[in-house]
């Protein structure tokens, strides 16, 4: 019989130390897929970043750096430059591209550096206990505005998808959701089309993922899931903004 | 206050001349020193008073002659930090990688560094010291002498820091840094002041011959290329697992050990003969230079140790045995170097203390005037 569905070779076969209903997983594995497809396995270099996701690499079968948290971008910028023949990622959380990281994200989009950019919304911080970020939801409850995020005192959540749009560097950017298998299969295509873009040689391609977070948004998976579609989705609206 | 009186060449170091004579500033020496021992790769964001580096850096690799690579890649980067961390990515990739800046830059830097030195990656430095705390100045001063050597970030890890006392010097040692750096996979330090970087002098090029060669891409088997036939490589300085990090940590300092050992530089001048011994590094050595000229014409025993690299610093110069021998340790500022002097004096002797700082520097005339009195 033939086998239709296999294990990445881009992913180790070892159990994640991620949450139960976490996105990570998915994402990962959605990475993973593409650059298996893609056959650049061999030539790709992955940039972890500060966050739950700093240890990619235990889980990635591919070349991998960490960089300081927020200089994700600052390091993939300067490996791609020197050996533009691999092909280099940053996978992102909220906090590292869109608070700390601010800078060094928009002067790469800008500079349309050839890079692809795997930016996860989870709307907190994960790793350090469920704190606010800069994408948290007005009225969502963290450990750092146990009341609710209120605009007065924490500003509105970034739309930073919307803002690096308007550079002229950027060449693709797509906001996508992990809440359903429909969902998941269309983020993948645009994790591929982030990559591809950079095959090309197009510059500068960003898809933010909207990722479930149970432990840090006091819900079940289903519930994180569900929440996605029917809340984070009216503030961080699916689709091509790019 | 350029000293007349000759030195003895540092150790460890052979010269290969080529024979070619230029005027140049000791910014200009540093970037081409760079250039010459291959770097392919430069990051930096203006601040005074160190922009000729990073100017030259911008036209040198961006000039492509008919028929020949491209030297480099220069990108001005939006902040200090995205330009350390450039050059962590740059070297992670097995590149010879620079970066430049002077004294509030080079705190903004102290992060990437850290993680530099945690990652083992090598890099070079150049700090053009000005005057601080805050913004300070645009002066020249040496008082980022305790960030250079106590690393400077978190952590517990080492620059290897190295301090030219002139033009010559900084384009010779600019090019020993990256050998340095590769070596031991280790950030290097050059750690000039205003005056260095501003004054003009004549240079020689040439290429000093150290024990390595540049080194060839397949000598960086840890370096980020692709696993094309290989297991995949991380760049990394988080080690989580129980006793992982002090197991790193552990083979950081092992590598210290052999430097501090190997690596030490430093000058002396009439130091056997001296009853006071001047002890002074980059432009402060200098100066000291011409009030010894001064003071030996007149017919007073003085003596200067120029410690060259200021982590390792140099033990071996401080181990004399004359009792009644005196110290006056000279700076650009407050009694930094001071401590090293201490630490390696171990209390045999008896140390003075001369220094300024703030745009103030300690002239030939206030030297002289110290030294009489100690004598």
């Amino acid at each position: 019989m033939e086998k239709t569905f296999k294990r990445c070779q881009s992913l180790y076969d070892v159990p994640t130390h991620y949450c139960p209903g976490c996105g990570h997983g998915i994402a990962h594995r959605l990475v993973a897929e593409v650059v298996d497809e893609l056959k650049i396995r061999e030539k790709t270099i992955g940039i972890a970043p500060v966050g739950c996701a700093v240890v990619a690499y235990d889980y990635w079968n591919f070349d991998c750096s960490e960089a300081a948290h927020g200089r994700a971008l600052a390091v993939a910028t300067a490996i791609k430059r020197v050996r533009p023949q691999n092909i280099v990622f940053t996978y992102q959380g909220d906090g590292d591209l869109a608070a700390i990281g601010t800078n060094e994200t928009i002067h790469a989009a800008n500079r349309g550096e050839n890079l692809s950019v795997v930016f996860i919304n989870n709307a907190v911080y994960g790793m350090t206990g469920g704190q606010l970020a800069p994408t948290t939801l007005l009225g969502q409850k963290t450990s750092t505005s146990i009341e609710g995020r209120e605009k007065k005192a924490h500003g509105f959540p970034l739309k930073i998808s919307e803002m690096l749009a308007l550079l002229p560097g950027v060449c693709y950017i797509e906001r996508v959701s992990l809440e359903s298998p429909v969902e998941v299969l269309k983020a993948k295509r645009a994790i591929k089309q982030a990559f591809e873009n950079q095959i090309n040689n197009l510059g500068f391609s960003l898809v933010e993922i909207l990722s479930p977070c149970p432990t840090y948004w006091g819900l079940t998976p289903k519930e994180s899931l569900d929440w996605i579609r029917d809340v984070m989705r009216k503030e961080f609206p699916l689709g091509r903004i790019k | 206050m350029r000293g007349n009186l000759p030195g003895l060449l540092y150790s460890g170091m052979q010269i290969n001349m080529l024979k070619k004579r230029v005027l140049i500033s000791g910014n200009e020496a540093i970037a081409q020193g760079a250039i010459q021992a291959g770097c392919g790769f430069y990051a930096g964001y203006p601040i005074t008073p160190q922009n000729e580096i990073i100017a030259y850096m911008s036209k040198q690799m961006a000039a492509c002659p008919a028929g020949r690579p491209k030297k480099g890649v220069f990108i001005q980067a939006e902040s200090e930090l995205a330009a350390i961390n450039m050059v962590y990515g740059a070297s992670a990739a097995g590149v010879r990688a620079m970066t430049s800046s002077s004294s509030p830059g080079i705190s903004l830097k102290q992060e990437g560094i850290s993680y530099i030195a945690g990652a083992r990656l090598p890099a070079v430095i150049v700090n053009i010291m000005r005057g601080g705390p805050g913004l300070g100045n645009i002066a020249p001063a040496q008082s980022d002498y305790f960030q250079a050597t106590r690393g400077g970030g978190h952590g517990d890890y080492h620059l290897i820091v190295l301090a030219p006392g002139s033009v010559q010097e900084a384009y010779d040692l600019t090019q020993v840094s990256f050998d340095l750096a590769d070596k031991y996979r280790i950030p290097v330090m050059i750690l000039g002041d205003g005056i260095l970087g501003q004054m003009m002098e004549p240079v020689i090029i040439r290429r000093p011959k150290t024990q390595d060669r540049r080194p060839k891409q397949q000598t960086k088997p840890w370096a980020l290329t692709g696993c094309k036939g290989r297991k995949p490589n991380i760049v990394k300085s988080f080690f989580l697992r129980e006793g992982a990090l002090e197991e790193a940590n552990l083979k950081l300092q092992r590598n210290y050990e052999i430097i501090r050992k190997k690596e030490e530089r430093f000058e002396c001048l009439f130091i056997s003969e001296a009853k006071v011994i001047l002890v002074a590094y980059g432009t402060m050595a200098r100066i000291a230079k011409s009030a010894i000229s001064q003071l030996r014409s007149v017919g007073k025993k003085v003596g200067l140790i120029r410690p060259v690299s200021l982590w390792p610093f140099p033990q071996k110069p401080f181990n004399l045995k004359n009792k009644n021998v005196k110290y006056l340790v000279l700076e650009m500022s407050y009694g930094q170097m001071l401590e090293d002097v201490k630490l390696a004096v171990c209390g045999r002797q008896r140390i003075e203390f001369l220094g300024r700082s703030g745009g103030g520097v300690p002239n030939e005339a206030q030297i002289i005037n110290k030294v009489m009195k100690i004598l």
